[in-house]
């Protein structure tokens, strides 16, 4: 019966520019510290003060813009959306509705169904909104405004995804595009990228769109994934059941895999938008569109025809490496350090997405440095420490970002070189294990790798395997 | 020597001879305020200690020779709209009650660096909607010609102050008229630069697109010192206008000579409504002014009777947005015994606001809801534009426009309020000034017969505020010393 | 009065504009609203096709600025005005989605 239905939608999706300063204000973006205390008299309304648009905001907004195909409104304006809620201060939202920044934008995106192209209505400027904060104590809210103002895109896609698959590719490559152009770090946990869903469903055939809702809170692919297969049957089963969809925004709840109608019957929901007189337009000069073109960076496409260039490792690595700005940018400059592309691409592959996986969390997360990387390549290079000990070192790099030649030598994890020592040890060893010797010597080889191991557990691990090797087998 | 008969540059000049000192002249002012506050209630908040602190200070820095200018230690007012840091700031609205600005508004903090001596904030109509500063929440203001009539309004409380002696001068705010007409009223000189010029940071808006300060004084003199120095680029507001002018050069444009200077009367600005002695008393200074040399003549200038409607749809649209902030949770009041946001929104703005306020911020949101921003806002702005193009013609021809302030003088208390687009019409002659960003100057020109002062008002190009103070000056040269207020 | 404002009417616009009216407000507004707009339609006389509306006087655009701090931490002057306040924050009736 669901498969008569076709599922239609469209995405809007705000993202936190990293800018350092607000939207409108001088005051600091910057994540954590007390609550309001990232605050003046503009960013919490205060009466008498005036906003004063920050320039990087528009530079970031036109990248993006041009990164996604769209058409610069040369002349574009700010407009006031009314409406009273407290984590808005002035009770509106200074936005664009009439002349937004971008316009007619596309995104190519590739799924199992085939390669597809996800039109972009526009992309505006806005301000974010202030954090309500409730206090279970006492049954009231609390309001922080430190992310009051602080600069937003919202890429308002047009209705032309049909699953959830489909939305994802959207969104990663959104994300792309905007982390390779540094405008945002685009964490959905943290809200820096956040996709409020539009969704309606009709039945296949049918020309007409049906009525869509909106649904927010969405703040994980999983979850967007979830969401839109929820809201897919609940309107699916509304429509069988002879109801009809009521155009709504409803608030998906996770962790129940439902989604509730938000806002009261108080809020009209007539926003009148109207152009925010205390800033004048931005005109968008064709000299100033150059360059910002010409500052634009190499997106994933060229970088990958250049890894493969320069490089030479998989085309598996440079896949996975340029899916993500974080671990691209890791990979070159630990690889210029250390010189050994390869080895680098190795330990961001392997180790790195694993404890990744296990910790939860995504490249942009990684607290350990290239140059970090790189040295602890070279230790290994060096035969300094082996793959064991590696690993560990490693393993306390990417929780604590720690020195690894530092951390080597305070944990004793360097190989030991002293090869009189290997040498009296490998003897002992031979001497306490005659079977062991006469298996070896009639010809079964694994018995070498026991005396390999009992060598190794004698010298506390800290030895080179390989030299343990040859100098077991000279000696037998 | 009777110091409340100078003005403040008179006044300045005394204080840095050493004649009058800058605690006297606050001190002979606070005698003023004392003996006639009580009458015409020119202030909501008032700080004489710390005005006789701040004349002290001053007195110390003209006395080591770092204030020199014509504004140094002289007593001023500002309107209650105008944030001053640390001063209870209220709109004259019960809904800011208790509100201090964390900072000041630009033009008061030139008018310190200046040297100017803050006595406290002056009474208003509530948000500035009104033509009569009785929509105070805090009490009428009387006007000091005959406390039977209102001062007008909305800088009323500022007007009165400076016509009954109670400050030398004040800061006012103009949206459509909010300066000059009750400096009109009270016989005292008010002006509203182009939109721009003086920076709107710390202003509490009502029309954020009309929205001017200004000052409202006793001579033209005066008011281009206070003009030269609130004049200023404030990279705090987005609307304010690198002029790139220089220091002192309003003062230096008053030469007391009128000639080569082309002044038109629009037609429509004598015709219907206008009343005979009004009117009368303007064309007597429109004769004063070609006997210094002027060439005046009459024209038509279109669309006059359309700027109100315009104009009231446009500053009700941005008040409604303007005035959402003010919703019980950062500042000022809020209501007791509410149940929920949504309520104690309603009810702190319920309570908060006066009738005046409610209706203009109703018509606005009314305007700007779905389905009539077209036919209402989006045309007002149209209009606007025509108006615009109006006045461009007209200063292809003139220097200066010349006309009343207001059809008639001061109304006796209670009689505007009953009938809003009554006291609407009130603002003809004003509100287009305001629509097309251009400067405008009232000063007296005359009495009624009544004894209460008529105000002759002269409107500049975009920018022309040199000309348009020069026409005022050698009006002011012709008309010689006005009747001093009774008051 | 050619604009009739109806209880709709007064009702819808006093929820945009978060105002508690009394009955008698109610009636009053009605008044006040249809005899403004009767006013307001006098524009309607004028033709207007073609022209720009115009937002803002003077033709300036980009004013801007630079992404750099300049503020510091203004949290007491600016919470010391607030009706509510607890832990560093603006107190609120309790505020669900
Ligand atoms: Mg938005
Ligand atoms: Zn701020």
């Amino acid at each position: 019966m669901a498969k008569q239905y076709e599922t239609v939608i469209g995405l809007e999706v705000h993202v936190e520019l990293a800018t350092r300063t607000k939207i409108f204000c001088g005051c600091s973006t910057a994540f954590g510290g007390a609550p309001n205390t990232h605050i003046c008299p503009v960013c919490t309304g205060m009466p008498g003060s005036l906003p004063v648009l920050n320039r990087r905001v528009v530079e970031y907004a036109i990248g993006v813009g041009l990164a996604t195909g769209c058409e610069i409104t040369r002349l574009c304006k700010f407009d006031r959306k009314n409406y009273f809620y407290p984590d808005n201060p002035q009770n509106y939202q200074i936005s664009q509705l009439y002349l937004p920044v971008c316009q007619n934008g596309r995104v190519e995106i590739e799924t199992d169904t085939g390669k597809k192209s996800v039109g972009i209505h526009e992309i505006h400027m806005e301000e974010d909104a202030g954090k309500l904060i409730h206090d279970e104590w006492e049954d009231i809210s609390l309001v922080d405004y430190n992310r009051s103002g602080v600069p937003l895109i919202e890429i308002v896609s047009e209705p032309d995804m049909r699953s959830a698959q489909e939305v994802i590719a959207y969104l990663e490559k959104l994300r792309l595009f905007i982390q390779y152009l540094g405008a945002s770090d685009c964490k959905l946990q943290e809200g820096s990228m956040r996709a409020d869903v539009n969704l309606s469903v009709r039945r296949a055939g049918e020309p007409a769109f049906g009525t869509r809702t909106e649904m927010k809170n969405l703040n994980s692919f999983k979850a967007i994934a979830r969401a839109i297969d929820g809201e897919r049957e609940r309107q699916i089963e509304l429509l069988e059941a002879g109801a009809s969809v009521i155009q709504e925004t409803r608030r998906w709840d996770d962790n129940k895999e439902y989604s509730y109608a938000m806002r009261s019957k108080e809020d009209a929901q007539d926003y009148r938008y109207f152009p925010d007189p205390d800033l004048p337009p931005v005109y968008i000069s064709e000299e100033w569109l150059e360059e910002i073109r010409s500052r634009q960076p190499e997106f994933r496409t060229e970088k990958m025809a250049r890894y493969k260039a320069e490089y030479g490792i998989p085309d598996y690595d440079i896949d996975i490496l340029t899916g993500s700005k974080r671990l691209a940018d890791l990979f070159e400059a630990a690889s210029k350090i250390c010189g050994r592309p390869k080895k680098v691409s190795n330990w961001l592959m392997g180790e790195t997405l694993r404890l990744l996986r296990e910790r939860e969390e995504e490249p942009e997360d990684i607290r350990f440095s290239p140059e970090h990387l790189a040295e602890l390549v070279m230790m290994a290079e060096r035969r300094e420490i082996n793959g064991s000990a590696a690993k560990e070192i490693f393993e306390a790099m990417f929780d604590f970002d720690v020195s690894p030649g530092q951390y080597a030598q305070e944990k004793g994890l360097q190989t030991v070189n002293d090869e009189g020592l290997l040498r009296d040890t490998v003897e002992r060893i031979i001497t306490e294990n005659p079977r062991s010797v006469e298996d070896y010597h009639s010809g079964k080889e694994k018995a070498l790798g026991f005396l390999v191991g009992q060598t190794m557990k004698a010298m506390k691990g800290k030895a080179d395997p390989a030299a343990v090797n040859r100098v077991l087998r000279e000696l037998l | 020597m009777d110091i409340l008969s100078l003005t403040a540059a008179q006044l300045s000049e005394r204080i840095r001879k050493g004649e009058i000192s800058c605690r006297e002249a606050v001190e002979a002012v606070l005698a003023q305020v004392a003996q006639k506050e009580e009458r015409y209630h020119c202030y909501i908040s008032l700080n004489g200690e710390a005005a006789l602190e701040k004349a002290d200070e001053v007195q110390r820095k003209i006395d080591a020779g770092v204030l020199s200018g014509p504004l140094a230690g002289v007593p001023m007012a500002v309107k209650d709209n105008i944030c001053v840091e640390g001063t209870e700031t209220t709109c004259a609205s019960r809904i800011l009650s208790g509100f201090l600005p964390s900072f000041s508004a630009d033009a008061v903090l030139r008018l310190e660096e200046a040297g100017a001596v803050l006595l406290g904030k002056t009474n208003m109509d509530e948000f500035a909607m009104g033509s009569t500063t009785e929509t105070s929440a805090y009490g009428v203001t009387r006007n000091p010609w005959n406390p039977a009539h209102v001062p007008g309004g909305s800088s009323g409380g500022s007007a009165a102050a400076v016509a009954s002696g109670e400050c030398f001068y004040a800061l006012g705010s103009d949206t459509g008229g909010s300066i000059r007409q009750p400096a009109g009223y009270c016989g005292v000189v008010g002006m509203k630069p182009t939109y721009g010029t003086v920076s709107r940071y710390g202003l509490i808006a009502y029309g954020s697109s009309l929205d001017q300060i200004g000052p409202l004084c006793r001579d033209v003199t005066d008011c281009a010192a206070i003009l030269d120095t609130i004049t200023a680029h404030d990279g705090k507001d987005s609307t304010s206008v690198d002029l790139k002018r220089e220091k002192g050069d309003y003062i230096s444009a008053l030469t007391g000579d009128a000639s080569g200077l082309r002044i038109g009367i629009p037609r429509d600005y004598l015709g219907q409504g206008l009343d005979p002695e009004v009117r009368a008393a303007v064309l007597k200074a429109a004769g004063a002014l070609e006997d210094r040399g002027a060439v005046v003549e009459e024209f038509d200038l279109s669309l006059v009777e359309y700027a109100i409607p315009a104009y009231y749809t446009i500053a009700c649209a941005e008040a409604s947005s303007n005035l959402e902030r003010f919703d019980g949770v950062k500042y000022g009041f809020r209501a007791e015994g509410y149940e929920g946001l949504h309520d104690m929104y309603k009810k702190t703005r319920s309570r908060g606001f006066g009738p005046e306020v409610k209706r203009r911020i109703m018509l606005g949101s009314f305007v700007l809801s779905s389905g009539y921003y077209d036919a209402y806002y989006l045309k007002a702005l149209r209009v606007k534009a025509l108006i615009k193009r109006a006045f461009d013609a007209a200063f292809a021809g003139y220097d200066c426009l010349l006309g009343p302030v207001a059809p008639t003088t001061a109304p006796r208390l209670g009689e505007s309020l009953a009938d809003p687009i009554q006291m609407y019409l009130g603002d003809i002659y004003t509100i287009s000034v305001n629509l097309a960003g251009l400067p405008a100057v009232s000063l007296p020109c005359g009495m009624d017969g009544a004894g209460l002062p008529i105000g002759l008002q002269l409107i500049g190009d975009c920018f022309q505020e040199k000309k348009l103070l020069r026409a005022a000056y050698a009006y002011e040269c012709a008309r010689g010393q006005f009747t001093r207020c009774p008051g | 009065m050619a604009n009739i404002i109806t209880d709709e009417t007064i009702e819808y616009v006093s929820i945009l504009a978060k105002l508690e009216l009394s009955e008698e407000e109610k009636e009053q507004a009605k008044t006040d609203m249809g005899r403004m707009l009767d006013y307001i339609d006098k524009l309607n006389e004028l033709d207007t096709d073609g022209v720009e509306p115009m937002s803002h006087i003077f033709p300036y655009t980009n004013v801007f600025r630079e992404d750099v701090v300049t503020n510091g931490d203004e949290r007491d002057a600016i919470l010391s005005n607030a009706p509510g306040v607890k832990d560093g924050m603006f107190r609120v009736p309790k505020t669900v989605e």
